[in-house]
């Protein structure tokens, strides 16, 4: 037990005293030894997840990981200024969405005729350079955001884009004609301008306050792009 | 009299209360991958020595850390203590070396803070030098300022792309080998930097004071009046008023960077070399973009003229990657006869 002594002569008692001024005052005996664990809460943390992740089970791992991804799923289609893909980002959720939008745009086997439609890997490649190009481009411009952070913004707002060439898909097994695609038209405007509000959501708080025109305009021109590529989609 | 609790693994903080701040401000943990990204995370070449301070303390906090780990262990295994004590010592610094050495590597290879000062342009800025580059300068008698930055014209490319793809699906381009988008990117991007490198060494033929960053900003923005008439032209379809885009705008966007390059070239005959060369591919790049990317319009004139007209026969053309020179100047030809044609015809 530490025993209290107070020094009446002390100065520090005279002035009215912070909150823990009195503790200064304590003595301790030699007996009994002080030691313990002074342990900053960020290493604790990765030592316990070096040991639990690898002997948690498959199923574990997957359903956490998806929940995660889920989780970011909701903040991209609510936008508001959060910064949970900032803090957790990860690249499962854009892989994930890159992958089922390359997959739906895919034209099928080359025929001589009409060769024009864009390729898995290319939709990949676009989607993925375009985002790192835009990413530097933003750090050039004097952000102060990481480069997978960014990768990680810019790969789940395309969500709303993948929802947009689902609806499309469907629309597309109706008749086609002018209302079909004036029904897509207005479905692609709205999920791009959606994407464009949510990724700069969270990505004008990076920027100098004066230049967010600069680093927005890219990301618009990108998902721009995408967008052009979902509403010309036609299946054969 | 008062004393204070001293704790038992102090060299465990080696970071004292005054540095506790940092430690907040680090994000993500001690793996080596999130350790680059803390690295790229300094905004400015002037925070890359806190990104290494960062980077030391992190390390010290490491080596304090495995060290006290290590002196208790060792207190409880004697001697099979000390040997695997050694051996984790040694390969925990080969560890450091290694890591070490490949942020080093990774920090100069994958500096950006290259490019950063050409990047450092305020909205403003980039809006009167696009206006600007409509203008064309009548003095020419002192050198002009040219602003070397690469913002507007990377953006500007980007933007002739979108517009190069837009237009390209509205007219049912055909292409065999390769893609839409792989053309469009190769043809924006092979022009731009194509064309800066051989005006930078005409410049450097003809004695001209330009820098290559300056050739790349002039053609550049150069580009935004290809984009405007692209723009115009692939939504409303009439030869007529590409024609009279191609010379106006077209020409005043020549005209300024005609100008810039002969207030900073001295003699006639280079003047005259540069400046046609500039010119003649400029508008020539604007000619072949309209004209292999768009669809005659024989097909629209023909419903809007009634029946008495002859049908056009309209043959799927087939464009490969790179369009000859040859077939270019046929395509052309047959554009403005056919065009000429059905005018004459319905009068």
């Amino acid at each position: 037990m530490a025993e209290a002594a107070e020094s009446p002569g002390d100065p520090a008692t005279a002035s009215p005293k912070p909150l823990f001024a009195g503790l200064s005052d304590i003595s301790i005996s030699q007996d009994i030894p002080v030691e313990g664990e002074i342990t900053i809460p960020m290493r604790s943390r990765i030592r316990e997840f070096d040991s639990s992740t690898l002997n948690e089970s498959v199923h574990n791992t997957i359903m956490r990981d998806l929940k995660a991804v889920g989780k970011k799923f909701m903040h991209v289609l609510y936008p508001r200024k959060s910064n949970t893909l900032l803090r957790d980002w990860d690249l499962w959720g854009p892989l994930i969405l890159c992958v089922t939008l390359a997959l739906m745009l895919q034209q099928g086997s080359a025929d001589n005729e009409k060769d024009g439609g864009p390729q898995f890997a290319e939709v990949f490649v676009i989607i993925w350079f375009g985002a790192v190009t835009i990413t530097l481009n933003s750090k050039l411009l004097g952000g102060n955001i990481s480069f997978f952070q960014s990768l990680c913004v810019l790969g789940y707002c395309i969500l709303p884009l993948t929802v947009a060439m689902l609806v499309c898909r469907l629309v597309l097994l109706a008749d086609s004609g002018p209302i079909n695609f004036m029904v897509r038209l207005f479905v692609v405007i709205v999920m791009f301008a959606w994407s464009v509000i949510a990724s700069t959501a969270f990505l004008a708080d990076s920027q100098p306050p004066n230049r967010k025109a600069l680093a927005v305009y890219p990301v618009f021109l990108f998902y721009f792009v995408i967008s052009w590529m979902i509403l010309t989609f036609t299946p054969k | 009299m008062a004393t204070t609790a001293a704790p038992a693994g102090g060299s465990r903080n080696g970071a004292g209360p005054e540095w506790g701040g940092f430690e907040e401000n680090i994000q993500g943990g001690g793996s080596a991958v999130i350790d680059m990204e803390n690295m790229d995370d300094t905004s400015g070449s002037s925070f890359e020595d806190m990104g290494e301070l960062h980077q030391r303390l992190r390390e010290e906090e490491v080596d304090a850390d495995a060290a006290a780990a290590e002196e208790e262990d060792g207190e409880f295994l004697g001697m099979k203590g000390f040997k695997g004590q050694l051996s984790r010592q040694v390969a925990d610094q080969m560890w450091q070396a290694g890591k070490r050495q490949a942020s080093r590597a990774f920090s100069l290879y994958a500096n950006i803070d290259i490019l950063r000062p050409y990047f450092d342009v305020e909205p403003a800025q980039v809006r009167s030098r696009l206006l600007e580059s409509m203008i064309p300068i009548k003095m020419v008698n002192f050198p002009q300022k040219i602003a070397g930055e690469l913002y507007g014209p990377l953006m500007l490319v980007f933007t002739l792309v979108a517009i190069l793809l837009h237009g390209m699906k509205t007219s049912d381009t055909i292409i065999r080998e390769g893609t839409l988008m792989g053309t469009a990117i190769g043809t924006c991007f092979g022009y731009w930097l194509g064309v800066s490198s051989f005006i930078y060494f005409l410049a450097y033929l003809c004695n001209a004071q330009i820098t290559m960053l300056q050739t790349l900003a002039l053609l550049g923005y150069g580009l935004f009046g290809h984009c405007i008439v692209l723009f115009v032209t692939y939504n409303i379809h009439l030869h007529a008023l590409f024609y009279l885009f191609w010379l106006l705008v077209g020409g005043l966007s020549t005209l300024r960077m005609v100008a810039v390059l002969v207030s900073r070239t001295v003699g006639p005959t280079q003047r005259l070399l540069l400046c046609g060369t500039l010119a003649a591919l400029h508008m020539l790049f604007l000619l072949y973009l309209h004209f292999a990317y768009h669809k005659v319009v024989e097909g629209i004139l023909d419903t809007l003229e009634g029946p008495n007209i002859p049908p056009m026969q309209r043959v799927p053309r087939e464009i490969p990657a790179v369009l000859p020179a040859a077939r270019l100047s046929a395509v052309v030809l047959n554009a403005t006869t056919k065009a000429v044609a059905v005018t004459l015809h319905s009068h």
